[in-house]
């Protein structure tokens, strides 16, 4: 059902922008009023969010090491992954953030008669995360060109690279194919892995459709429908928007105002949801911190002096004489204590 | 509760219809509720523990009463519901982690087969992914705009009476052991999520004995088992007793005793039962064989600190007794025993809740004239770097021969290798003292350890089958070293596997025996002036 219900979602969306941009004088609204609402509701969700999370101090040094720690000079240190210094840390964090580097290391699990538990290297969701945020990455770099005049000589290059293949006229993204593929099998292991489908909400199946939808969207525009796409049109409006002062044109086709309208409902929607993990991996205390927490004290800003342990003093007060007794040396020699009480 | 047969269970976690072997639960997860049933859960805390606990200056463990988890009535608090919506708040504002192990999960369920739990009871909420949803749906619901928006749909839930059940069933069946935070591609540490949610628990009175009962013994004895002063000091003496009639060595060893150079503290288990005796035995050998200016405590006579499985205030009270007692010796630095969960809290906390040690010195072996800087700032040496170092050095005289009788391999315990890192020097060590010993399969070692499935405060008989199912990949493990390299013997630096991890090869290896590195360094010394019987089974050898 979850899964369905995304389908529907991203259908009503479809239908709204479809019909509502071919209302005359609406264009405006789904062309400038909604994109710019959209950014806003982006950047400043985005600020945001990150904002809160780092109001929220991390009051204990809580790194998970997943491999040998600075230590004796004849130990060797894995300064990857259980870095001591500032630079150790980037370097963990960018494999992280570039490379996925934790998801790397899955693995499946099955149990066998015997019992027998095995493990074996799984790096299927890894590979195609990869390809899909690398596929998306790129897209939304190529993009750039529509707001940018001249086009930058990298986003050529890039472009350039991403339609090696020459198929086609206009020549086919390989990023265009790759995003697919990625959303697919993101998609369908939610639908096929029975503990993931057991796990997901209707939050991880709508983000796969919308992004889905954008991606075919865009596709379809580029080779299939290019009628009533006017490409210097749209980037005048897109220029237009990012030099505040846009200007509809010529009549523009639905398919366009579709594309635009779910990219925005995807920019609103991302800081409310799960999708903030972009933002939350930078963050995350048991990737971004160092392994040095009994070599530099970490601050705790809560930390509260008035938590003291029980005192010696009542220890001692209370097993005085067992401690005489068995010649365990005493601050308070019996006499003085008595003398006291 | 009688534990299932070995038969019995061995078919069990393989055909049993869960989500492990393949079936798939025919109902939401948000339908199933807990059902408490004799064996699984653990004896909740007896009123008299608790409200001992609500006392102590600093502390608070309010709704101390007789119940059990099994009735309907919990007998919580009225506004019990506002007490723990409003706990949810304000550890969203101390704990960056909680807001963003919240925010951030996409539910990709790289996590969920990494759970021991999950492998050996197939409940998929046992699944790191499923037991911070537990906690997750509650915050989406009273927390955020989705949440509030959308409720359901969103994944959002309210709090009710049977989400604090649950709550408690399966904060209860997660060892905080860190492994599903290897894996997770935002580090998503479930041992966080956990914490928070006993946390959350004991402000309105829902505990179990067996964590909140050493706890009261710590505070008040300095010692989980509720060891008074003369008994912790017999129990060592006894150990320096077995010493001297297995190899004529006296030992000089003292207690609360001012002005040595070093305080050793190591969980007070290893003075008190088998196994762990005998790697009391090896700290108390390697010690007098280097000549080391030392003092035991009967205050701090605890590393361990079940603190840290109930909350954090629990766990800086009782650590704070370390550095206290440092403090009143004139110690210049500490040495700690083979513990996790304590090397832990040494590690990550300490410094951080009772710091700064600065009436310590950076700890520097006497004997090597090494200085630990990765030690600088706690002034904590783990035994393993201080044993290791002294090898190092040629300060030991070992003859590996002693070690003859046992085929090792070597159990990393969940905390010191993925809260510390602490991977290489145990090995090193065994290098030394052992002839070829085993390492166990590559995904079940190092940071990818399993644990011993009892951690946390979870070693307790009644949930025997549980404990059994959970430490399944590790005994597991265990079992493919037995097979193929003959191992007998499973070392490992914790002491409360070495209690767990015995009762685990009792169950699923018979014949494995568990020990503590430090009791092969013991089997392993050439002592000074040694009268040493013929010692078959090294410190073990009855004579």
């Amino acid at each position: 059902m979850k899964y369905a219900f995304s389908f529907l979602a991203v259908i009503a969306l479809i239908l709204i922008a479809g019909l509502g941009s071919q209302i005359p004088g609406m264009q405006y609204l789904f062309g400038v009023v909604l994109p710019y609402l959209a950014i806003m509701l982006f950047v400043g969700g985005f600020v945001y969010r990150v904002m809160d999370w780092a109001k929220s101090p991390v009051p204990f040094s809580i790194p998970t090491t997943c491999g040998q720690g600075s230590s004796l000079d004849f130990i060797k240190q894995d300064k990857l992954e259980c870095p001591t210094t500032t630079t150790e840390v980037a370097g963990r964090m960018f494999l992280e953030i570039f490379f996925f580097r934790s998801l790397f290391r899955n693995t499946k699990s099955e149990i066998h008669d015997g019992p027998k538990v095995t493990y074996e290297s799984s790096k299927w969701l890894w590979l195609f995360a990869l390809i899909f945020h690398y596929s998306f990455l790129v897209i939304v770099l190529r993009h750039m060109r529509f707001f940018l005049e001249p086009v930058p000589f990298v986003l050529s290059i890039l472009e350039g690279v991403d339609s090696m293949l020459q198929i086609g006229q206009p020549a086919m993204y390989l990023t265009d194919v790759f995003i697919l593929v990625g959303l697919l099998f993101l998609y369908g292991r939610r639908l096929i892995t029975r503990h993931v489908k057991y796990i997901s909400l209707n939050n991880d199946y709508f983000p796969l459709v919308l992004i889905f939808s954008i991606a075919v969207t865009g596709i379809l525009m580029r080779y299939f429908l290019r009628t009533d796409i006017d490409i210097i049109n749209i980037k005048n409006l897109a220029i237009g928007l990012v030099t505040f002062s846009p200007v509809i044109g010529a009549k523009i086709g639905a398919i366009f105002y579709i594309h635009l309208f779910l990219v925005c409902t995807l920019l609103a929607y991302f800081p409310f949801s799960k999708l903030m993990h972009m933002g939350g991996v930078f963050m995350s205390p048991t990737r971004n911190m160092a392994n040095n927490s009994r070599s530099k004290r970490h601050i705790n800003p809560w930390n509260d002096p008035e938590i003291k342990p029980h005192s010696y003093a009542g220890y001692e007060d209370e097993f005085r004489e067992f401690m005489v007794d068995a010649g365990i040396p005493v601050e308070k020699e019996l006499a003085a204590a008595e003398d006291k009480a | 509760m009688a534990v299932a047969k070995l038969e019995q269970l061995a078919k069990s976690v393989v055909q049993g219809p869960t989500m492990a072997t393949g079936a798939v639960p025919v109902k939401d997860w948000m339908d199933v509720s807990a059902i408490f049933k004799p064996g699984n859960y653990a004896y909740q805390a007896k009123q008299e523990k608790v409200e001992y606990l609500n006392s102590q200056k600093g502390l608070h463990f309010p709704n101390a009463r007789e119940w059990s988890p099994e009735d309907d009535d919990w007998k919580l608090p009225e506004n019990w519901k506002e007490i723990i919506l409003k706990g949810l708040k304000e550890r969203l504002d101390k704990f960056r982690s909680l807001k963003i192990f919240m925010d951030c999960c996409v539910r990709c369920g790289a996590c969920a087969d990494k759970c021991h739990f999950f492998l050996g009871t197939g409940d998929p909420k046992n699944m790191p992914v499923l037991r911070a949803e537990l906690l997750r749906s509650i915050y989406r619901n009273d927390f955020t705009l989705g949440g509030k928006l959308l409720g359901k749909m969103a994944g959002a839930r309210e709090m009710t009476v049977g989400v604090l059940k649950e709550w408690f069933m399966y904060s209860y069946q997660c060892t905080e052991c860190r492994r599903c935070s290897v894996f997770c591609p935002y580090g998503i540490d479930t041992a966080e999520v956990t914490m928070m949610l006993r946390e959350l628990l004991h402000l309105v009175g829902v505990g179990i004995n067996w964590i909140l009962e050493p706890v009261s013994n710590s505070n008040r004895t300095g010692n989980h088992m509720g060891l008074q002063p003369h008994t912790f000091k017999d129990n060592v003496d006894f150990l320096a007793d077995d010493i001297e009639n297995l190899t004529g060595i006296k030992t000089n060893h003292s207690f609360n005793r001012k002005g040595a150079e070093v305080l050793f503290i190591t969980p007070s288990a290893d003075v008190f039962a088998e196994p762990g005796l005998y790697t009391a035995m090896g700290y108390l050998m390697l010690f007098e064989h280097i000549g080391l200016d030392y003092t035991w405590s009967t205050y701090a006579s605890e590393g361990g600190n079940f603190g840290l499985f109930t909350n954090n205030e629990t766990m800086k009270k009782l650590n704070g007794k370390m550095y206290a007692e440092a403090k009143r010796l004139g110690v210049k630095y500490i040495i700690g025993g083979e513990c996790g969960h304590m090397w832990r809290v040494v590690h990550q906390y300490m410094d951080t809740m009772n710091g700064p040690a600065d009436f310590l010195e950076v700890p520097k072996s006497p004997m090597t004239g090494t200085t630990f800087h990765n030690a600088a700032s706690t002034k904590m040496v783990h035994i393993s770097e201080f044993t290791a170092d002294l090898i190092k050095h040629g300060k030991l005289n070992l003859d590996k021969s002693r070690n003859a009788h046992v085929k090792a391999t070597f159990h990393d315990s969940c905390n010191p290798a993925r809260a510390m890192g602490l991977l290489d020097e145990p090995r090193y060590i065994l290098d030394h003292v052992v002839d070829g010993w085993v390492e166990m399969p590559e995904n079940t070692i190092r940071e990818q350890t399993f644990c011993c499935g009892s951690g946390t405060g979870l070693n307790t008989d009644e949930i025997m089958e549980l404990r059994m199912r959970s430490g399944l990949p590790r005994a597991n493990a265990v079992k493919h070293v037995i097979d193929k390299h003959a191992v007998n013997m499973l070392s490992c630096v914790c002491a409360i596997d070495r209690a767990t991890l015995t009762s685990l090869m009792n169950y699923w290896n018979p014949g494995c025996n568990v020990c503590g590195v430090s009791e092969l360094v013991g089997n392993a010394l050439i002592m000074e002036g040694e009268n040493r019987q013929e010692l078959t089974e090294g410190l073990r050898t009855l004579v």
